[in-house]
């Protein structure tokens, strides 16, 4: 029922003109409070060509190094969320594939990996990473990328690895009964069932999925910023503000590049979405409803 | 693992300064996301337009993002305030546009026929939403905004991070960085602090659901 269309009658003349002059009346708000907070930007000296320039224009002696930062931090953005969903992709399948396939006693070690990681904040799981490992004689520093890259990429696949592992299970557990029992018919074994027969059909219910926790990674990655282990977006653009002191400007720059790359991506995985539920069409079987529910809790992690 | 058992005083006051921040952060998300929430199935265009605009851009950004404009954005428009109260809102604010998403795809999921019927038996536009609409809507709404709520939880630790100061996650640095301790130990001292919290709120929920569970 988006947009309540259903939740009250088609509107009547008098409703429609009540509606019309609400809207009138909320556009009016919603406007004055933008203008109200402009002015005061204003105000405070906000727009002054001082803050902006680095940013917006090339003629000023900072921009090539302020956008150079930018496209660094950026760079190392994507490499870490790049290797981050790899590494989670690969981990989360053997996991997920290990819990639907052991049994009761042999999968308890991997029902505890995944209930561990998967109640700790990701923020901690990067700084375990980056303390806990030196602290065990681990020594990453000569690895491609550098140290820090690896902190962030070991903590986030650490956390991700187990929600895409349950995102697998449920996508499995979602095929109907009838798949198996068939693969099994034919005298496949459980094994040759998983690999040939139910983690394609789970995987292709995964994919929007998969691409809603992209966003989340991506997200997580200027965690770092915090932490101080890598010089990723955020970073980037906490030095430059440490430097030219116009914090509302650089956040505002990076927080419009995250959020543009985040809503095309979360546009992505509904579209995906769609063509997989248009495409499967088959009466009797609830997968598109399931495949709805798991994309919709995905979205929903943070 | 005397770094844990000699600074136990520090992590309990640790855990209450993070269940703080989480209930103040609980409230007012809750709060907030309602709001929002009504916004975005309100029959007013704008209020809608207003919703969404406000949820798809606090939703794509990294709570880190938000924590930073608030803490370091906002003086510079004058309005000063403690690392705790810009971190609680920054927490505030980027919870309830989750808050708001779960409790839409709640009514979102409730089939348009239910409140066709609920009309077509003559149920004003009140018993409908009472009676047939948010009684459905709340069940489906209860695992997401469950998780959306022990996410939060998860969340206040990057306060902590961030330098808010006294809560679990802080404990850990002011302990490694400040007094020296190994880091290992200290750290699974925080690790099981927060499982602590998250697990059996996991579990509670998984119960929750089970209970709540309609056929549709």
């Amino acid at each position: 029922m988006s947009g309540g269309l259903v939740l009250y009658d088609v509107p009547g003349p008098r409703a429609r003109r009540r509606q019309v002059v609400l809207a009138v009346i909320v556009g009016i708000a919603a406007l004055a409070l933008v203008a109200l907070v402009l002015i005061r930007l204003n105000d405070q000296g906000q727009f002054a060509a001082k803050l902006w320039d680095p940013l917006v224009n090339p003629k000023d002696e900072n921009f090539a190094a302020v956008w150079g930062l930018i496209g660094g931090g950026f760079l190392n953005t994507m490499k870490a969320a790049a290797l981050a969903i790899l590494f989670s992709l690969v981990v989360g399948t053997v996991v997920g594939v290990s819990r639907l396939m052991l049994g009761k006693w042999a999968k308890t070690p991997v029902v505890a990996f995944i209930e561990l990681f998967r109640g700790l904040p990701v923020v901690i799981s990067i700084f375990f990473a980056s303390r806990v490992l030196p602290d065990l004689g681990v020594n990453l520093s000569g690895w491609p990328g550098g140290e820090g890259l690896w902190f962030v990429v070991i903590g986030l696949t650490a956390y991700n690895s187990v929600i895409l592992a349950e995102i697998l299970r449920s996508g499995v557990n979602a095929l109907p009964r009838g798949q198996s029992e068939a693969a099994y018919a034919i005298g496949l074994s459980r094994l040759q069932t998983m690999m040939m027969i139910l983690l394609p059909q789970a995987v292709r219910i995964m994919l929007p999925a998969l691409i809603s926790q992209l966003v989340v990674i991506l997200k997580d990655t200027s965690l770092a910023a915090v932490l101080g282990v890598y010089p990723e977006l955020l970073n980037s653009a906490k030095y430059i503000y440490l430097n030219l002191d116009n914090p509302i400007q650089a956040l505002f720059v990076v927080g419009t590049i995250f959020v543009v790359i985040n809503f095309a991506l979360s546009k992505l995985a509904t579209f995906v979405e769609n063509r997989l539920s248009h495409s499967r069409r088959s009466p009797g079987t609830d997968t598109d409803a399931e495949a709805r529910y798991i994309t919709d809790t995905a979205e929903l992690a943070q | 693992m005397e770094a844990i058992t000699d600074n136990l005083d520090l992590f309990i006051s640790g855990y209450w300064t993070s269940l703080k921040i989480c209930l103040i952060a609980l409230v007012g998300s809750l709060i907030l996301g309602t709001i929002i929430a009504a916004f975005r199935v309100s029959p007013v265009a704008p209020l809608r337009w207003l919703g969404g605009a406000y949820v798809n851009m606090i939703r794509n950004a990294p709570l880190t993002v938000v924590l930073f404009f608030f803490a370091f954005g906002l003086p510079e428009i004058g309005i000063r305030g403690s690392y705790w109260f810009f971190g609680v809102s920054a927490l505030i604010i980027y919870t309830s546009a989750f808050v708001c998403e779960a409790l839409r795809a709640g009514i979102n999921s409730v089939s348009a026929g239910q409140a066709e019927a609920a009309r077509a038996i003559g149920l004003p536009f009140t018993a409908t939403l009472r009676e047939v609409i948010l009684p459905q809507a709340f069940r489906t709404s209860i695992p997401p905004l469950g998780s959306v709520l022990i996410a939060m939880f998860k969340n206040s630790a990057v306060l902590g991070a961030f330098g808010v100061g006294g809560d679990l996650f802080s404990v850990s640095d002011t302990l490694t960085s400040a007094r020296g301790y190994a880091a290992t130990p200290v750290l699974i001292g925080v690790a099981v602090g927060y499982l602590m919290i998250t697990l059996p709120a996991a579990a509670l929920l998984a119960l929750l659901e089970r209970k709540t569970e309609i056929l549709r």
